[in-house]
């Protein structure tokens, strides 16, 4: 490929701690990935599949080596373009994380509004088509307390796409749900990723999700052990 | 409402919606926010009042300069000044006349009433240094043993009050004299007494034999309309100059004394204090409820951050909470202070009520107070760390 790969990591390390606690959690990472690509990233508990996905969403600073994230060196950035560039991604988290106090919709809109200059009403208008997209579109003015498990982690994915983000983190998205609604936020991520021609990382122990990926990559100790591409 | 904050704010209203979700919790902090609003506007209330109270007896007379005992902080305290003063400040091209004014508290003794009024004695001959509305009925005064009575004094039965006339006078007992009221005016209850009276120098004198016409309380002055009261207070400091004398524009002495009751004496500090511990307590109270929200909020803007919100989103929706929390706690804070400083004011007949003014300040000082708690309690939002969501 030729284009630009939307994440570049080179000799990327990272450590937590000081002094004699220091540990090492990243080792000499080397990462390309390529714009739309679904790549799914597995490993053991603590084999540094985490620390990189935050690395790559800007929520934590690069420390050494390099990181690129759409053309952006992230090591040295400052706060506010770390910020900045969080906007053009979006996030799924294990726990849903939505507010309690907003409708579903509502907390769609956030995505949306994050966006400087994106009028109240074009974000309700977003919010609503995407939570369509996701089967929800009888569901926009419920909070949080009255959708179930696989609804909820529904909204979320909506959240994290209504921005129409670059790239898509994921971390353990269907840890908390059954078996029909894991598939089936699988299947929202892949399709309207694909039609976005949005890039996904996502993070999982989850062996059902292996068969979805574009390309598999295994994190062990804090090193790319295998990448495999299923494509 | 929350279209109304949605199109204010131009974004959700998510303080508005995180405050309502919890309806007890928002009442109680509500309530709250009410009660330290009750607690400033009953001492604020009480010290106004004060400032009013201390001003009335200034307020029954009419002068441009006043010679007072370098010891009378108020009105009612202080030593003697030596009529000779008056002479001498008489000197001055500017003064055109002058009046010794005598002072001393005097038991009311009635079958019902048992009560002190602050009794003025002044020159019954000189109507200008009596306030207009005091002034027609003067010449009253000039009987031995008649006196103008307060109508709101405490203790003083409102329509007993209404019916003294000349025609139907009250009279009284006091010092061992029968003394008569032949009219009344507006004074009311103050801290120092339960009401006023006035009198003629010389029925003053008849009651306090030990005091002598030669040395009054003080000495008040009028000038000339065009004369500079300030120049002409600098000129009669040099002409007499005594130290044991204060010589201050009426305007000043009210002011001065009105600073010394608010700031020197007991009863002032308290009131302070008072104001000061109820700004306090809302102020706590307004940071509790938002630290609390902050705190059970953490994860959801720890992901509000992770989508790349930065501070001063947070800090707008905190800031939205603390006005909204000041500006709605305010409504039942005034309508219950209101309350009880107009029962106080009935009971006890001080001048207590919430004026417009005082509404004002303490709206303004709850809004900034209620946005300061704000700020304070955004410093638990460091906690919201993005990363620790993964």
């Amino acid at each position: 490929m030729t284009e630009d790969p939307i994440v570049l990591a080179q000799r990327l390390n990272h450590w937590f701690g000081t002094g004699s606690a220091r540990k090492q959690a990243l080792y000499d990472i080397d990462l390309r990935l390529e714009r739309g690509s679904f790549t799914v990233l597995v490993g053991p508990s603590g084999s540094g599949k985490t620390t990189l996905l935050t690395l790559i969403g800007c929520l934590r600073l690069v420390q050494e080596g390099s990181l690129h994230l759409m053309g952006h060196e992230l090591h040295g950035a400052e706060e506010a373009q770390l910020v900045a560039m969080r906007r053009r991604l979006g996030f799924i988290f294990q726990a849903h994380n939505l507010h309690e106090s907003l409708t579903a919709t509502q907390n769609v809109m956030m995505g949306a509004q994050v966006h400087r200059g994106v009028a109240e009403t074009a974000a309700g208008g977003a919010a609503r088509h995407i939570l369509g997209l996701v089967g929800l579109a009888d569901r926009t003015d419920y909070l949080p307390a009255n959708l179930s498990g696989g609804q909820k982690q529904r909204v979320a994915i909506a959240r994290a796409l209504v921005g129409n983000p670059d790239l898509l983190l994921a971390d353990e998205p269907t840890a908390a749900l059954d078996k029909d609604s894991a598939s089936e936020a699988i299947d929202l991520m892949r399709r309207i990723g694909a039609a976005r021609g949005m890039t996904t990382l996502l993070v999982t122990h989850d062996p059902r999700i292996l068969d979805r990926a574009d390309r598999i990559l295994t994190l062990e100790d804090g090193r790319i052990v295998a990448d495999r591409r299923t494509g | 409402m929350t279209r109304l904050l949605q199109r204010l704010l131009g974004r959700l209203p998510i303080g508005w919606l995180q405050l309502t979700h919890n309806p007890m919790r928002f009442a109680a902090a509500l309530v709250g926010v009410a009660f330290a609003n009750v607690l400033v506007f009953v001492q604020l209330g009480i010290m106004n009042s004060m400032g009013t109270a201390v001003l009335q007896p200034y307020s029954f007379f009419s002068a441009d300069v006043m010679i007072s005992a370098s010891d009378a902080n108020a009105l009612t305290d202080g030593g003697n000044v030596a009529r000779q003063w008056l002479l001498q400040a008489m000197a001055d091209p500017d003064v055109v006349d002058g009046i010794g004014l005598f002072v001393g508290n005097v038991p009311l003794d009635r079958a019902s009433t048992d009560i002190a009024l602050t009794t003025f004695g002044i020159d019954p001959t000189k109507p200008d240094f009596l306030s207009p509305l005091i002034a027609d009925d003067i010449a009253l005064l000039q009987v031995q043993d008649s006196a103008l009575i307060d109508r709101l004094a405490r203790g003083l039965p409102r329509d007993e009050a209404a019916a003294i006339r000349p025609q139907s006078p009250l009279a009284f007992e006091t010092q061992g004299r029968t003394v008569t009221a032949y009219s009344t005016f507006a004074g009311g209850g103050g801290f120092g007494g339960d009401g006023y009276m006035i009198m003629s120098d010389q029925t003053f004198l008849s009651l306090f034999p030990a005091r002598r016409s030669a040395a009054p309380d003080h000495i008040l002055l009028r000038l000339r309309p065009s004369a500079d009261v300030d120049a002409t207070v600098q000129r009669l400091r040099k002409l007499i100059s005594d130290p044991e004398l204060r010589i201050r524009s009426y305007a000043d002495a009210g002011q001065e004394e009105l600073t010394y009751q608010q700031t020197k004496r007991p009863t002032g500090i308290i009131f302070g204090f008072g104001v000061l511990i109820g700004v306090l307590v809302g102020l706590v109270i307004v940071y509790q409820v938002l630290s609390t929200d902050v705190a059970d909020h953490l994860r959801e803007y720890a992901t509000f951050k992770a989508m790349g919100y930065d501070q001063r989103f947070f800090m707008g929706i905190v800031l939205e909470e603390a006005l909204i929390l000041g500006i709605l706690g305010f409504v039942p804070g005034v309508t219950v202070g209101g309350t009880i400083l107009t029962v106080m004011g009935k009971v006890t007949t001080l001048p207590l009520a919430v004026t417009w003014s005082m509404a004002a300040t303490v709206f303004v000082g709850t809004v900034v107070f209620s946005a300061l708690s704000g700020a304070i309690a955004t410093r638990r939002l460091a906690a919201a760390d993005p990363a620790d969501l993964f």
